[in-house]
């Protein structure tokens, strides 16, 4: 019997039996929606996050010294030659000294703000814009100034957004002469980046005691460099200490890497919690197979007298489970992604059914149908024509 | 003229075991049937008329014993090949008529065609041909609990007609329905004889199996008589007198 009669002949069973048939894909469907709404909302939860971050600077390589037996061996200026000497792929090198303490004015408001300590390079290298004012220069590195730019947060917390150059602002008791202010870039919230304050990462070091350098970012002028970059430096820093506990190289892409992985492994879980519905989908169609299997048992001894072959009623049967699982699939897929969109739209995100999720949703659906539909349609096959002729 | 044999069961035995018993359902059954003949099978309830039914029609096989059909022997067949003989070479006519109900009678009709693999367009062409034999084309897209009992035996013999079968096997084929409709079917029958096909007819009712021209009676699993029509007839008219007198 040729696929295309089969299918009529199966579609006839199925619209034939519509309630029934519906309550059989109703297990399909629930499965493969619940598949899709949460794969495709983890993702866009994840999307999200990973937006949030780029802002942060893919481009980084950060460098961690810690050296051996208190000796760091490496300065400021091996770092700044190191960069030069890779100029084609590394923009520039900039410390990071970051300063724990409390911002004031006047002794009355106390702000908690991200302090650290910068070169000259550093505002040009990371593209922020100074506003008012004018950058730290070289020379307030060398004599350690006292002065500071301020982000837009800090201005507007403490100047009502009137701050001039040359207002002073205290860090730890110790006043700071206003040199620059940013422009905003967030929305001057305390947990936004404008909440920063810089200052010359010389005074930096001398406000938290340190004789040296311990920490850098290197720039990179692409992120696809990042990571051969990353290696290269590794291999300068390994040829310099000879021993790789001394230092330690990090990037935002590999670090979003391994928690893309871990996310991956979380949606994988999830999935397949949800994954188990669609088996227990699997049964419910196995279970109505049988039932109809059984109910059918005097068609399928006609059919036999008639000639059909072991292989044609495995086929009609078969088919059956797979059609009937397809289309619960496909209304499933359907019901996921309106949910994810409209669940997404509630949760403000940019939520989208995930095309991979859809797709894998879809070939399990008909493949449990195919699978669940086996056993009953070999049950059916093998039945003998004449006690199933005899059958009411 | 020299007769074509059609099927020839040499020593057919049918043995069913129930518990530790054994039940001979059919006991050293010969018999052989010429090309183009009609031939009706009778005998009692429960003297083996199915059983010997079911092996002629290639829906079970003899426990011992041999049955040629069409000089092949088919008693040792198994599964797909008993499928493909029946497909091929038998055409059922049922009491109950064992039409899909929901299915329109052209698509029934239509069914040895489909497991026979042939292309749709040819199927529905072949299929009206032989509505339009048992005169129900007109008919062909109404399903089968819209027609009356007597259409549907003729649907179903116009399946058992559609595959060109070398035999037509008919198990009680009036046994559903009332004289005059089975006046009807009969005729059908007798013409489908004339146009030179083999049947065979299996009743329990004499007046039936008279309408054949040759009649083989079993009695408990063994054929006790092989006689024509006018000896049969004889036969009965001597038993009903005897009985009367
Ligand atoms: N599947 C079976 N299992 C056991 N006994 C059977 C089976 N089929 C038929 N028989 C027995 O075989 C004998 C002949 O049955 P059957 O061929 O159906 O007779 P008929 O069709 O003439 O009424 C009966 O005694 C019946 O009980
Ligand atoms: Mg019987």
């Amino acid at each position: 019997m040729r696929l295309r009669q089969t299918l009529k002949v199966v579609w006839a069973n199925i619209i034939g039996n519509r309630m029934r048939s519906f309550l059989t894909m109703l297990g399909m469907i629930i499965g493969v929606a619940s598949v899709i709404i949460l794969v495709s909302l983890m993702q866009s939860f994840y999307d999200s996050i990973i937006s949030s971050y780029a802002d942060m600077g893919i481009n980084n390589i950060d460098v961690n010294l810690m050296g051996r037996n208190g000796n760091l061996i490496i300065t400021e200026s091996d770092m700044y030659k190191y960069a030069r000497e890779h100029s084609d792929a590394i923009k520039g090198v900039a410390p990071n000294v970051a300063v724990s303490g409390t911002l004031s004015k006047n002794g009355e408001i106390e702000e908690y703000s991200s302090i650290k300590g910068i070169d000259e390079n550093y505002i040009k290298l990371y593209n922020k814009e100074i506003q008012e004012g004018h950058n730290i220069t070289y020379s307030d590195i060398l004599v350690r100034q006292k002065v500071c730019i301020i982000g837009s947060y800090i201005n507007q917390k403490f100047f009502e957004g009137n701050a001039k150059i040359g207002d002073s602002v205290r860090l730890n008791g110790e006043e700071f002469i206003i040199a620059g202010i940013l422009t905003q870039i967030s929305d001057s919230s305390q947990w936004s980046s404008d909440n920063c304050f810089y200052l010359p990462y010389t005074t930096a070091m001398r406000l938290s005691g340190m004789g040296s350098v311990s920490s850098y970012s290197l720039y990179v002028v692409n992120s696809e460099l990042v990571s051969s970059e990353t290696t290269a430096l590794q291999k300068y820093l390994f040829n310099t200490y000879h021993d790789s506990d001394a230092y330690k190289v990090t990037n935002l892409m590999q670090m979003l890497k391994e928690s893309n992985a871990q996310m991956s492994i979380l949606t994988s879980v999830i999935a397949g919690i949800a994954g188990i519905s669609l088996v227990v989908a699997g049964i419910g169609i196995m279970n109505i197979m049988l039932v109809s299997v059984s109910e059918r048992t005097r068609e399928i001894g006609i059919r036999k007298s008639l000639g059909a072959k072991h292989k044609d009623i495995m086929r009609q049967f078969v088919l059956e489970a797979g059609v009937t699982s397809t289309m619960g699939g496909l209304l499933g897929i359907l019901l996921g992604s309106i949910v994810t969109i409209k669940a997404g739209d509630l949760l403000k995100l940019k939520a989208m059914p995930n095309l991979n999720t859809v797709l894998v949703a879809f070939c399990i659906s008909v493949g449990i149908g195919i699978l669940f539909g086996y056993l009953p349609a070999r049950k059916a096959a093998k039945l003998n024509p004449i006690d199933a002729l005899r059958s009411e | 003229m020299e007769r074509e044999k059609l099927i020839e069961l040499i020593d057919v035995s049918k043995i069913y075991h129930v518990g530790d018993s054994e039940i001979a359902a059919n006991n050293e059954i010969d018999i052989t049937i010429y090309k183009g003949e009609m031939v009706a099978i009778v005998g009692k309830s429960g003297s083996g008329k199915s059983t010997v039914m079911n092996i002629i029609g290639a829906l079970d096989t003899p426990t011992s014993g041999q049955y040629f059909l069409e000089g092949r022997d088919v008693s040792k067949l198994k599964g797909d090949d008993l499928a493909e003989i029946r497909n091929k070479l038998i055409g059922f006519i049922f009491q109950q008529y064992n039409l899909l109900p929901k299915q329109n009678i052209l698509d029934n009709v239509g069914l040895p065609l489909m497991y026979a693999r042939v292309g749709e367009r040819e199927r529905k062409k072949r299929s009206m041909e032989v509505l339009k034999k048992v005169g129900l084309d007109k008919k062909y897209l109404n399903l089968p609990t819209q027609l009356s009992g007597g259409q549907q035996q003729r649907v179903s013999i116009a399946r058992a007609l559609v595959g060109r079968p070398s035999l037509i096997l008919a198990d009680e084929p009036t046994g559903a329905l009332d004289s005059k409709t089975s006046r009807e079917v009969l005729d059908l029958l007798h013409q489908l004889h004339k146009e030179g096909n083999t049947i065979i007819l299996i009743t329990h009712d004499s007046s039936i199996a008279s309408e054949a021209e040759r009649i083989i009676k079993i009695a408990d699993g063994t054929v006790i008589s092989d006689t024509d029509v006018k000896e049969f007839k004889n036969e009965i008219k001597t038993n009903t007198e005897s009985s009367m007198g």
